[in-house]
C-alpha cells in the first residue's frame, strides 16, 4: 500500500469509517456475550450486520475509487447478500430457540423471557 | 413475446446489475455475460413456478427505503446505549403479537428482512392461517405502540407496494 497516492483528507475518512464500523461490530459482539437470554442475545449482532457493515462498505467504496480511479461499488453486492441472508440465519435460530422452550420447558412465549 | 423473454424483468435486471459489479467492467465481454445471464437465469426460476413480482408503486418503494434507513440509524444508537449500559434499570424485553393483513408472501419476506435486520426487534413466527406475528423486542415500551408502529409505518407501505 506504499505506491497510493491517496489525499490525505480520503485516508483520514476511509481509516474512520473503518474503525467505526468496526467499533459498532465490536459493540455487537460484547452485547452479544453481555446480554442475559437467548432472545436478546440475537439483537446484538444486527449492530455490525446493519450499520456497521454499511461504514466499512462505504469506507472501501472510497478506497477503491480512489485507488483505481474510478467509480465500481462491487462492495454494495455486500451489503445486499448480507443484508438478505443475515435475517434467515436469526430467524432460524430464532424459531429453533421457541421450539425448545415449548417442547422442553412448556413455557407461554407470551409470558415474556425477562 | 415479452413475457416470454422476461418472465421475471426484476430479477433479470437485478442479476444483469449484479453481473456487470461482479466483472467491474462495463466493457461489451462484461455486458454480454451479464446479458445471457439476466436472459437466461429466469428461463430456470419457470421450473420454480415462482410467482412475478409486481411493483405497483415506485413512490412507495423510496418510501419505505428512506423509512428503513432512518429508522436502522435509530435503532443501532438505541441498541448501542442498551449495550453500553445505560438504563439497565427500568429497560424490559420480551415478545409482542402483531395481527398482519398483509398476505403477499414477497411483502411478508421483505417485512421479515426489515424487522430482522433493524436492531431492537427480532421477527419469531408468523402463522398464516391466522396472520398473527410473533415479534420479540428487545427494549419494550408499549406493546400498542410497537402494533401501531409496525402497522402504519411498514405493513401499508408494503401493501402499496405488493398488494
Amino acid at each position: 500500500m506504499t505506491s497510493v497516492d491517496l489525499p490525505a483528507w480520503a485516508a483520514v475518512a476511509v481509516g474512520l469509517l473503518a474503525l467505526a464500523g468496526a467499533g459498532l461490530s465490536f459493540l455487537g459482539a460484547v452485547g452479544l456475550c453481555s446480554f442475559r437470554t437467548f432472545y436478546e442475545r440475537v439483537h446484538a449482532p444486527t449492530l455490525g450486520a446493519t450499520l456497521g457493515m454499511a461504514l466499512i462498505v462505504v469506507a472501501s467504496v472510497l478506497f477503491f475509487t480512489f485507488v483505481e480511479g474510478r467509480f465500481m461499488p462491487r462492495e454494495l453486492l455486500i451489503g445486499v447478500f448480507l443484508t438478505v441472508t443475515t435475517p434467515v440465519t436469526l430467524i432460524l435460530l430464532a424459531r429453533a430457540a421457541l421450539f425448545r422452550d415449548r417442547t422442553e420447558r412448556g413455557r407461554d412465549e407470551t409470558a415474556g423471557d425477562a | 413475446m415479452i413475457r416470454a423473454l422476461f418472465p421475471h424483468p426484476v430479477l433479470a435486471l437485478g442479476l444483469f446489475a449484479t453481473s456487470l459489479l461482479m466483472s467491474g467492467s462495463v466493457e461489451p465481454p462484461s455486458i454480454a455475460l451479464a446479458a445471457v445471464l439476466a436472459l437466461a437465469t429466469p428461463q430456470v426460476m419457470r421450473a420454480l413456478d415462482a410467482q412475478t413480482i409486481r411493483i405497483r408503486s415506485p413512490k412507495a418503494v423510496l418510501s419505505l427505503a428512506g423509512l428503513v434507513l432512518v429508522d436502522v440509524l435509530r435503532s443501532n444508537w438505541a441498541v448501542s446505549a442498551i449495550i453500553l449500559g445505560r438504563r439497565k434499570q427500568q429497560r424490559r424485553s420480551g415478545f409482542i403479537h402483531v395481527p398482519l393483513d398483509l398476505k403477499d408472501r414477497y411483502a411478508l419476506a421483505v417485512l421479515a428482512v426489515i424487522l430482522t435486520a433493524t436492531p431492537g426487534t427480532l421477527w419469531v413466527e408468523y402463522d398464516s392461517a391466522t396472520g398473527r406475528l410473533l415479534l420479540h423486542v428487545l427494549d419494550l415500551i408499549e406493546e400498542d405502540e410497537w402494533v401501531h408502529l409496525i402497522k402504519t409505518r411498514y405493513e401499508r407501505r408494503l401493501m402499496e407496494i405488493f398488494e
